[in-house]
């Protein structure tokens, strides 16, 4: 995991930057990267968990086409709940580790090796970022 | 704490004590909420006895670690499961085929060595993913390709050690590798090809190396721990275009074939593609009757009315345009000479590279060597996981037909999963020469459902194996059944892998079963 933190590098990659402000980051954090793969970034100005977030979720729980795991949530919910994990407002860390954890419907288990329990922790802090306090 | 299968737990536990001094105690897994994660998300055992739970878990972090792992193991007779990412999902996953081994999870061993973009080659280790990669090159601006399978977080050491397939020029994934490095069972390391010379420069560049080829035994099998793996990439082309060929009549699939074998064989076509027919995709209730009646000229007269082909293949060429635009010119000029009422459409077609906004309107960017998980979107969200059936059938029209009824009959023994009242027949050409079914069976958490199931699918091997088709990687679950199978001359090709494996593991402390090859201890019980 500290070697994988090492490749946390500055700049976006030219190829993949949507250089376009619509594709900037929004006041709330979301990324709106639609991109398959996000370049590795460096978590400045960013809120706690959101590097993580764009390195082992957001393809299949990202924006834009070929999101698995927002189109299942979107099938889901069908509008009662943003399908898009990023602005839910309701999540709890005990319900996010449950679903890492455990898996649900095609989403497998994601082990210590690939989502350290610190990763997690980080994520359940991005995804609850926006919670009511 | 739960102990492996023949080891007492005084020995397990000093293993474990060893483990910990050697790698460090925060990446040796022993407590169940650890070691359950390593369970198969998509175990056709799910809740049952059966299912295969590992009894712990090891992760380390160079081959160093891994030859430590591997003398406590052999010392103590640990056995262990080697995994790279661990997303075999549909094959085993992450979960040993005996259950009770330790895992040998090599995630943590995520370095990109090196990778050159005037050769063209890659040097990883097992735990580096398709993204990382993908990542790796995008950001040094490399303008080399890789290879991703349907989906993009597995590793392409492990991916090729089991054989699997992407959708460019390099897509039989193992045919591509260029060079090992292996730890054996009695911890030595070795390096084949051209990495046995020291300081090589060509290790990543030519295969054999001097002397007997032994990369192929490392790949399904448990005859050594893979710690790096070379790759050749392919030099990012300058376009790619889609040629689609369709055609009117049923008897037309075998000149359809034997021109699809050509244009794959002289390497004109390079890529992965599907033979279809598209009378099996609607589901306009007149076509369902038509194809539930069965009669050839009522579905060739829908197809003629409804101007869509019987059979149809998309044919992808990769390259400099004009070369390309050629070799689509030249397919169409075979088809047309052969099959009469033979039509053509031009397909998608790019310029290379790609920018932020194209490659955002690609529904599945995989064959542009762009890693993604869209593949689980496909036919929309479902209940649980899944595995595959996987026969190699001949490139011929007649093969093509019988797979279409063998299937059909799986389709309705499954009892018609998707509704759409018959097989999604799925022909790939992903090896070069013949054609692989990847035939989806559903999986879910419904103990009777798998059952029955796993029940089919065994059916299905002895029913291929009748025909001569052998299947070309399998889940765990069924390793047995494939493995017996292939029994020419008294199931010589088995007893010349027990043979190595005796030789390189005499404690069979690797994967035991996997693909059907037990360590002698084990292998009497099973006699």
């Amino acid at each position: 995991m500290k070697r994988y933190a090492a490749f946390l590098i500055v700049a976006l990659s030219a190829a993949l930057a949507a250089a376009s402000p619509a594709r900037a980051q929004s006041d709330e954090g979301v990324s709106r990267s639609h991109a398959w793969v996000t370049a590795t970034v460096k978590g400045e100005g960013q809120p706690k968990g959101y590097v993580q977030y764009q390195n082992y979720c957001s393809m299949c729980h990202g924006e834009g086409g070929g999101k698995p795991g927002t189109l299942a949530l979107q099938a889901k919910y069908k509008g009662q709940l943003p399908a898009l994990l990023e602005k839910r407002t309701d999540l709890t860390p005990q319900l996010i580790k449950m679903y890492v954890r455990n898996g649900i419907s095609v989403m497998p288990i994601f082990r210590k090796t690939e989502i350290s329990d610190a990763d997690l922790d980080a994520i359940c802090a991005y995804l609850t970022r926006n919670n009511p306090k | 704490m739960r102990v492996p299968p023949g080891v007492r737990p005084a020995d397990f536990a000093d293993a474990v004590k060893q483990f910990e001094a050697a790698i460090g105690k925060e990446w040796v897994f022993t407590a169940d909420e650890d070691v359950d994660l390593y369970r198969d998300s998509y175990s056709p055992f799910w809740h049952e006895i059966e299912e295969p739970i590992p009894s712990g878990a090891v992760a380390p972090e160079s081959a160093e670690q891994v030859q430590a792992v591997v003398k406590i193991a052999n010392q103590h007779k640990i056995p262990l499961w080697t995994i790279s990412t661990g997303k075999n999902l549909g094959y085993g996953g992450s979960a040993p085929l005996l259950g009770g081994s330790v895992v040998l999870d090599l995630k943590r061993m995520n370095r990109v060595i090196e990778v050159n973009d005037k050769n063209h080659y890659a040097l990883v280790e097992p735990g580096v993913s398709y993204f990382d990669l993908y990542r790796h090159i995008k950001e040094r601006g490399l303008k080399v390709w890789i290879d991703p399978p349907d989906p993009g977080w597995g590793s392409p050491v492990g991916n090729s050690l089991e054989r699997g397939g992407g959708y460019t020029p390099m897509r039989d994934h193992f045919d591509c590798h260029c060079g090992m490095e292996v730890v054996l069972a009695n911890g030595d390391l070795v390096r084949t090809g051209m990495g046995a010379l020291p300081n090589a420069k060509t290790w990543q560049q030519y295969k054999y190396g001097f002397g007997p080829y032994v990369d192929g035994i490392f790949s399904q099998s448990n005859f050594g721990v893979v710690t790096k793996m070379g790759f050749w990439l392919f030099p990012e082309p300058d376009a790619f275009l889609t040629g689609i060929v369709s055609v009117p009549k049923h008897d037309d699939l075998h000149r359809l074939v034997e021109i699809f074998a050509t244009l794959i064989n002289s390497n004109t076509v390079q890529a992965t593609t599907t033979v279809v027919s598209p009378l099996s995709f609607s589901r306009d209730p007149e076509l369902v009757a038509l194809r539930a009646k069965g009669s050839i000229a009522d579905l060739e007269d829908y197809a003629a009315r409804k101007n869509i082909g019987y059979w149809s293949v998309s044919l992808p060429f990769y390259g400099a345009p004009k070369v390309i635009a050629a070799q689509w010119e030249y397919a169409r000029d075979l088809f047309a000479a052969a099959i009469p009422g033979a039509r053509f459409q031009d397909g998608p077609s790019y310029r290379f590279p790609l920018d932020a906004d194209q490659l955002a309107k690609i529904t599945n960017p995989v064959p542009f060597g762009v890693p993604s998980l869209q593949t689980f979107s496909v036919g929309g969200p479902r209940s649980q996981g899944h595995m595959w059936f996987s026969p190699i059938i001949p490139m011929t029209g007649d093969a093509v037909l019988e797979a279409q009824q063998v299937f059909d009959q799986v389709h309705k023994d499954l009892g018609d999963p998707g509704g759409s009242g018959s097989a999604s027949f799925p022909i790939w050409s992903f090896f070069a020469r013949a054609f692989v079914i990847i035939y989806f069976f559903p999986i879910e958490h419904d103990v009777e459902k798998n059952r029955r199931n796993r029940e089919i699918f065994r059916r299905l091997v002895k029913t291929s194996a009748e025909r001569g088709w052998g299947e070309y990687r399998t889940h765990t679950a069924f390793m047995g059944d494939i493995s017996d199978a292939y029994s020419f001359n008294n199931h010589a090709l088995r007893r010349l892998h027990e043979s190595i494996k005796d030789a390189l593991d005499p404690n069979g402390i690797l994967a035991a079963g996997k693909c059907g090859i037990w360590p002698k201890s084990m292998r009497q019980e099973r006699a």
